[in-house]
């Protein structure tokens, strides 16, 4: 029970990363991302291909960090991950949503076009990769720690704990103290005041993007560390991530964090109980009860 | 020269012109209300001067220089501010973010004027870290006009700063406005409270149906009794 506490809070730092980007987006631009998830699987297969056709054809060597199961390969391939993802993020905005979104086309319009983006990113991995499963670094031997309680826990996933707490503490830092995060969230409290604060809040929207992608690609990668790789996870992520933003008031970065931790643990502890492929039903559960019982979240005011 | 000036400026929201051919003239270091009843297309014309609603026709100038159909953000950098009359704070940051947000273009040291805004308003300076959401109706007006005054700017615009706040606490903002006044900026306000919005001003604009019905110094409006009777509640 503890273990699977433990990784639930493992996989909910991966729901969080995702959740933040959604709900920063949701925040500012009062737009639901359905391609959110997506980000994460394109962000999980840009680290694939560096790592499997760029660095070996660099010549940089495959060994992996004993008793991590990652190298130098993935030490470069995450943070140009994140910033290719960022900038996918921002292009889709780019490209679509702005339009749209400069035309006032009604929300459904919106959600369309996401969905049809979240459609074209997974075709894009499918035609490219293909559908299988992948590993980033396929027969290596996963050995577990033993911790206290008989807990089992795989050095990777003290790496992702980590990794989600540097990058949350990270955004943290950024939307506290730097000018650029506080403007960010006055335009989410209220774009029209920012403006006419004299913040141009079309930077702002681009800032949104290119975090909320990067931090997607984070959390793809991570999964990709911890389980595997394969064209339909991002798909998969996405109930739990808008479980999460829901459950941690939509808009709220910090709620979507919570949430997210909330949802990861959720899923994990019903596979004591649950067969695990009911895990997106008990998201699914969640957030139906948060939205009957509370819909503005637990966060939210009146 | 007038520092503000709206000439035959028709406006609205959509095909429907609310302004028609309206015009407002400000003059350095004054005070100019902008009363009328409801619906007169008094906050109409603010947000035309400031960029929110591009008028169809007429021109906008500051300082001699046409500003019409600038975007707020450009026209905020030439020294005109307007704190709007609802959801004119950032509700989820401290009275100190917000204070910096008015000062986002800045890129020098602004700190002396954050503490010349703390001196106008000393409450805030107690509040400064609290969050803007958490203030009362009057505190939030004074975070508003706080925001609104980081860039020094030379003309400032209020949509009625004085809605929904107690008496008590009416007097004080258009004392406070007196008071920013003083230290040099012309100041537009839009009242409903026209009387007591008169009294502090030097002249006076009276809208109706979008159209200028008449504008003359403060005093003679207060003192003309059909303008008493018709616009200022008997």
């Amino acid at each position: 029970m503890v273990e699977l506490f433990i990784y639930g809070i493992v996989l909910g730092g991966i729901i969080a990363l995702g959740a933040v980007g959604l709900t920063l987006v949701y925040g500012i631009l009062r737009f639901a991302n359905f391609a959110h998830g997506d980000l994460m699987s394109a962000g999980a297969y840009i680290s694939l291909f560096l790592m499997s056709v760029l660095f070996s054809g660099m010549g940089i060597p495959d060994s992996n960090f004993a008793p991590l199961s990652i190298g130098w390969r993935m030490v470069l391939a995450f943070p140009l991950s994140m910033l290719a993802v960022g900038g996918v993020a921002i292009a889709m905005d780019r490209i679509l949503y702005r339009k749209l979104r400069h035309k006032n086309s009604p929300a459904v319009m919106l959600a369309m076009s996401a969905l049809g983006a979240s459609f074209i990113i997974r075709m894009i991995i499918l035609i490219l990769w293909g559908a299988d499963y992948r590993f980033y670094r396929p027969g290596v031997l996963r050995p577990a720690l033993s911790l206290p309680l008989g807990v089992k826990i795989r050095p990777d996933q003290l790496l992702i704990l980590s990794v989600v707490t540097v990058l949350v503490i990270l955004l943290h830092l950024f939307l506290q103290k730097t000018k650029m995060g506080k403007a960010m969230r006055a335009t989410a409290d209220n774009m029209e005041l920012a403006r006419v604060s004299g913040i141009d809040t079309e930077r702002i929207i681009l800032w949104t993007w290119g975090i909320g992608g990067a931090l997607a690609a984070a959390g793809g990668i991570l999964y990709g560390i911890d389980v595997q790789v394969h064209p339909g996870m991002g798909w998969n992520f996405l109930l739990p991530l808008f479980a999460a933003a829901i459950l941690g008031t939509i808009g709220n970065v910090y709620g979507a964090l919570v949430g997210g931790f909330v949802i990861g643990v959720a899923q994990q502890v019903s596979t004591a109980f649950l067969m695990p492929t009911y895990k997106p039903a008990v998201a699914f559960l969640i957030m139906i009860g948060i939205l009957l019982i509370r819909p503005q979240g637990i966060f939210g005011g009146k | 020269m007038s520092i503000l000036c709206a000439e035959g400026v028709t406006a609205g929201y959509t095909e429907v012109d609310i302004l028609n051919e309206v015009h407002l003239r400000v003059e350095p270091e004054e005070i100019v209300s902008i009363i009328g009843p409801n619906g007169a297309g008094k906050s109409t014309l603010l947000k035309a001067i400031f960029g929110l609603l591009k008028p169809r026709k007429g021109r906008i100038l500051l300082e001699e220089e046409e500003i019409t159909g600038l975007s707020p953000d450009r026209i905020v950098r030439k020294g005109l501010s307007y704190v709007p009359q609802v959801h004119n704070v950032f509700p989820s940051l401290t009275v100190q973010e917000n204070l910096e947000m008015g000062a986002f273009i800045r890129t020098d040291d602004y700190s002396s004027r954050m503490e010349e805004i703390f001196q106008l308003f000393p409450l805030l300076k107690e509040r400064r870290k609290q969050k803007v959401g958490q203030l009362s109706g009057g505190q939030r007006q004074m975070v508003a006009m706080g925001r609104a005054l980081m860039l020094d700017p030379r003309v400032l615009l209020l949509d009625e700063p004085s809605a929904g706040l107690a008496p008590l606490l009416v007097s004080l903002i258009f004392e406070k406005i007196q008071e920013i006044n003083a230290t040099g900026v012309a100041v537009v306000i839009v009242e409903q409270n026209a009387r007591e919005a008169l009294k502090l001003s030097h002249r006076g604009y009276i809208l109706a149906m979008g159209r200028n019905v008449m504008d003359d110094e403060a005093q003679a409006l207060l003192d003309n009794e059909e303008i008493g009777r018709l616009f200022l509640g008997g």
